[in-house]
């Protein structure tokens, strides 16, 4: 094949992602994205024109080799383009599909000033998923260190961890709370957007390299980080963020108000909404009314709407412009008869007799000047207030950290938000501890999680240099 | 998968189970529970850890079978599995050494209080112990409480055994005489019957623990499910309880909320007739 020109390149539009149909994807949980045919990925990949000081690297927050990995799946060598890939990024199935990308590599590609940028993370998930099904699977590495490592939380930060530490030869048994792997991965984004058989993958990946993962085990409950740190050559904690905040309006505990956690939990993790008799169970309505403007939000209304709600309705405080969710989230939001109501705030919960929800009143709203977040501000109009007829709300508006593994770890620094204070390689107060992802950041994403988890892993594999193994095999 | 030890019924629907759970054998305290779930795809539902034996690695579970999860877990035999144990969750009770202590427990919440009064008896202190059931077979747990408490009353609503009426009868004479009247109460029980009891101890201004009861999913604060209101600010059951000052606790909120699921049918919609018509057309 002869390489294009520069012009050639430029003349080439932008790969369309197959879907399914909004109106049959929007009744059922099965992914919305159909994926790259090979011939629509080396197309795609012949648009990226290899710019010298490559833009895009800097914004992905684990600098993913992109046009390196490009070249190759322009050249159909998906094999290479899976090996580059996999140097910096341990769940590249999984970032592929839920970055941010219009705010990080695809944000700054030089493409994007003038027309589209390069379809990044859908080449991420080609190439993640091609790999997936033609190359062979690791195999644990021959020569093993002795040293153990506990690895506390199965999110992205905690099988990032475990991958990399694996593959350096060290003993990775991972401490999970729930019952399933995966942590947010698995309870949080519904199958419509990453589908679970991708992290089973991944997990069974990590199986394969000879990390042990162990559900039902609450780190500071079950056991405590310092009986880890005792019986462990090193510990790595990654249990997420955790407690949901709520709406602090009146009436927020009347029957049918949910945060979009136990919404999603309910759904995701146990499965409710399938009909199965005697599982867990979800109410429904007619209306149901999200509050919040994240991914959680549209993950919330998108599973309501299939949960089948006649009316899914996403209030946010802003306007679109200040969406903090994925733009392709929004997009197949509103492609699927999502109700979008923006500058609405709520100001209280009404319930009937029974105590079940039955309407919010809401206030409209203004932008007025930008506050510290940049974005600019929403202020109440007056007399504006309205009710709005509903049957359900879910309340998506972040989490705070969770305290039950760090209250029981006294040892740990933690700031003023109660995350966990690390340094440059992600060590904690206590030796030999490590952490990162949402317990070190707040409410972050997955990629940064993932970021903290590989350099945690360098970082323990330094720490673990001039020791000597606790226990020899 | 965790090994069911032993599994007796010791009242109508009401079984003594002994799992297999090491860990939480060594780490729990009375006041906590653990998030037990059957089989795969079935509820994760909290049970309060009734007793523990180290060394043997064991918890005792006392589950009243009153719906589809916990009907499903009773009928799992000796030698059995349970998919999913986890815990020790919740806040221990705080034991301390404050006298007289009236323990007053309700139908299968006799089985939650049971770990509370045996610390506090052990602890140092005096402990009365007050238990009530619709009937004589619903009354548990009577030698086991007996064994370690000062005296123990019973009442029953038929008066099939001890005195008819409610566990208030008993506490009210408590509270009423000065001599016997104690520094605390702990109740645990049907929701009405907390509330009764905190209604009663606030007139005698006696401080008076609760143990709530309400929904949950994961028991870790993770999903918000558990929330409560006390003294006018939502808590979490699972991290932030399950024990609360009663004097504090909205009942009628938690009464309403732990209703949820029954109003419902099979698809989750609302039993409600007019909604039901709407939906319709
Ligand atoms: C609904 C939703 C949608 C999102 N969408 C996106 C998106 O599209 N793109 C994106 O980049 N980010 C998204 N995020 C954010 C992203 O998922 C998180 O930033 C990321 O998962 C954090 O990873 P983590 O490994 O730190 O923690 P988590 O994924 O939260 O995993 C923590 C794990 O630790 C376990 N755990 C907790 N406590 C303990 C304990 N004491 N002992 C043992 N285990 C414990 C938990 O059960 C969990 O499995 C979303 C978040 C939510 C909730
Ligand atoms: C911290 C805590 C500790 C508990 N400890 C014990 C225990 O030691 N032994 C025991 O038998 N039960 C205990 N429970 C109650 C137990 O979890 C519920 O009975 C169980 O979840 C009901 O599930 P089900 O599927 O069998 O019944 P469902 O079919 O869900 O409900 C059947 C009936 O139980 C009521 N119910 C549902 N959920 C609860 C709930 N969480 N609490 C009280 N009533 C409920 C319903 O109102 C209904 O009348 C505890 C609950 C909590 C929150
Ligand atoms: S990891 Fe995320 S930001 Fe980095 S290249 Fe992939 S999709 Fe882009
Ligand atoms: S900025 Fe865009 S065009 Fe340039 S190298 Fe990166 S992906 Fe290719
Ligand atoms: S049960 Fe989910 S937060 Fe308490």
């Amino acid at each position: 094949m002869t390489a294009l020109t520069p012009k050639e390149r430029l003349a080439i539009d932008r790969v369309k992602m197959p879907e399914q149909d909004a109106k049959q994807r929007a009744c059922n949980f099965t992914e919305v994205n159909l994926g790259l045919t090979q011939e629509r990925a080396m197309e795609e990949a012949q648009r990226c024109i290899a710019c010298k000081n490559k833009p895009c690297v800097d914004g992905c927050p684990v600098a993913v080799r992109i046009p390196e990995f490009i070249t190759a799946v322009a050249a159909g060598n998906f094999e290479e383009a899976a090996r580059i890939l996999r140097v910096d990024n341990a769940l590249p199935a999984t970032t592929g599909r839920v970055c941010p990308q219009e705010v990080q590599c695809e944000g700054v590609c030089v493409r994007g000033k003038k027309g589209h940028p390069v379809a990044i993370g859908w080449l991420e998930r080609f190439v993640a998923d091609w790999a997936a099904e033609h190359m062979p699977k690791e195999h644990p590495p021959t020569t093993t260190t002795g040293f153990r490592v506990a690895v506390v939380g199965s999110g992205p930060g905690g099988l990032t961890t475990a991958g990399e530490l694996a593959r350096l030869g060290h003993k990775v048994h991972i401490f999970e709370a729930l019952h399933d792997t995966g942590g947010v991965l698995r309870y949080g984004i519904p199958e419509f957007r990453l589908p679970k058989a991708v992290v089973d993958r991944e997990v069974e990946n990590l199986r394969t390299l000879g990390v042990v993962i162990e559900c039902n085990v609450i780190v500071g409950r079950t056991l405590t980080v310092d009986e880890l740190a005792v019986a462990f050559d090193a510990v790595f904690i990654a249990n997420g963020a955790g407690l949901p905040m709520f709406l602090d309006v009146p009436g927020e505990n009347f029957k049918g108000v949910y945060s979009a956690n136990e919404y999603l939990t309910r759904v995701n993790l146990m499965g409710a909404g399938q009909d199965l008799k005697g599982g867990t169970p979800i109410a429904r309505g007619e209306t149901v009314v999200v509050f919040g403007g994240g991914n959680v939000a549209m993950d919330g209304v998108r599973t309501a709407k299939r949960l089948g709600a006649a009316h899914a309705i996403c209030a946010y405080r802003r306007t679109r412009a200040e969406m903090p969710a994925r733009s392709e989230e929004i997009a197949h939001a509103e492609e699927e008869g999502i109700e979008f109501h923006y500058l609405l705030a709520p100001l209280e919960i009404l319930a009937d007799a029974k105590g079940w929800v039955r309407a919010v009143r809401v206030q409209k709203m203004q932008l007025g000047e930008p506050d510290a977040s940049g974005r600019r501000r929403p202020m109440p109009i007056a007399g504006s207030e309205f009710e709005m007829p509903c049957q359900i709300v879910v309340v998506a508006l972040g989490t705070t950290a969770n305290p039950l593994l760090t209250n029981a770890t006294p040892a740990l620094k933690l700031n003023k938000w109660q995350n966990i204070v690390v340094d440059a390689k992600q060590a904690t107060a206590m030796a030999g501890v490590f952490a990162g992802g949402d317990i070190v950041r707040g409410g972050a994403t997955v990629i940064l999680a993932m970021g903290d988890g590989k350099v945690a892993a360098f970082g323990i594999d330094e720490y673990l240099k001039n020791k000597i193994p606790k226990h020899q095999a | 998968m965790f090994r069911v030890i032993s599994n007796e019924e010791i009242a109508p629907q009401l079984n003594r189970m002994v799992i297999e759970v090491p860990r939480v054998a060594r780490a729990r305290k009375p006041g906590q529970f653990v998030m037990v779930r059957c089989s795969a795809g079935r509820e994760r539902i909290p049970l309060t850890i009734a007793d523990d034996d180290p060394k043997a690695g064991t918890i005792t579970l006392i589950i009243q079978a009153v719906g589809t999860s916990t009907k499903e877990i009773v009928a799992v035999p000796a030698g059995g599995y349970l998919t999913d144990v986890a815990g020790p969750l919740g806040l221990p009770t705080e034991i301390e050494r404050l006298g007289r202590i009236a323990c007053v427990g309700g139908g299968a919440g006799t089985a939650v209080l049971f770990p509370l009064a045996k610390a506090l008896a052990q602890a140092g202190n005096e402990v009365t112990t007050i238990i009530g059931g619709r009937s004589e077979q619903y009354v548990i747990l009577l030698k086991e409480l007996g064994a370690f408490s000062k005296q123990v009353f019973v009442t029953t609503e038929d008066g099939s055994s001890g005195e008819k009426g409610f566990v208030t009868l008993p506490l009210q004479r408590l509270l009423a005489d000065p001599n016997q009247r104690p520094a605390a109460v702990y109740a645990v029980g049907p929701v009405p019957m907390m509330k009764a009891v905190s209604n009663l101890t606030r007139t005698f201004g006696v401080h008076t623990i609760v143990s709530l009861n309400p929904i949950m999913v994961d028991g870790t604060g993770m999903c918000g499910g558990c929330r409560v209101t006390v003294a006018g600010k939502i808590k979490f059951a699972c991290v932030d309880g399950p024990e609360f000052d009663g004097h504090q606790v909205d009942f009628d909120e938690l009464s309403a909320r732990q209703t949820t699921y029954l109003e419902l049918d099979d698809h989750g919609c609302r039993l409600d007739p007019q909604l039901a018509a709407m939906q319709k057309d």
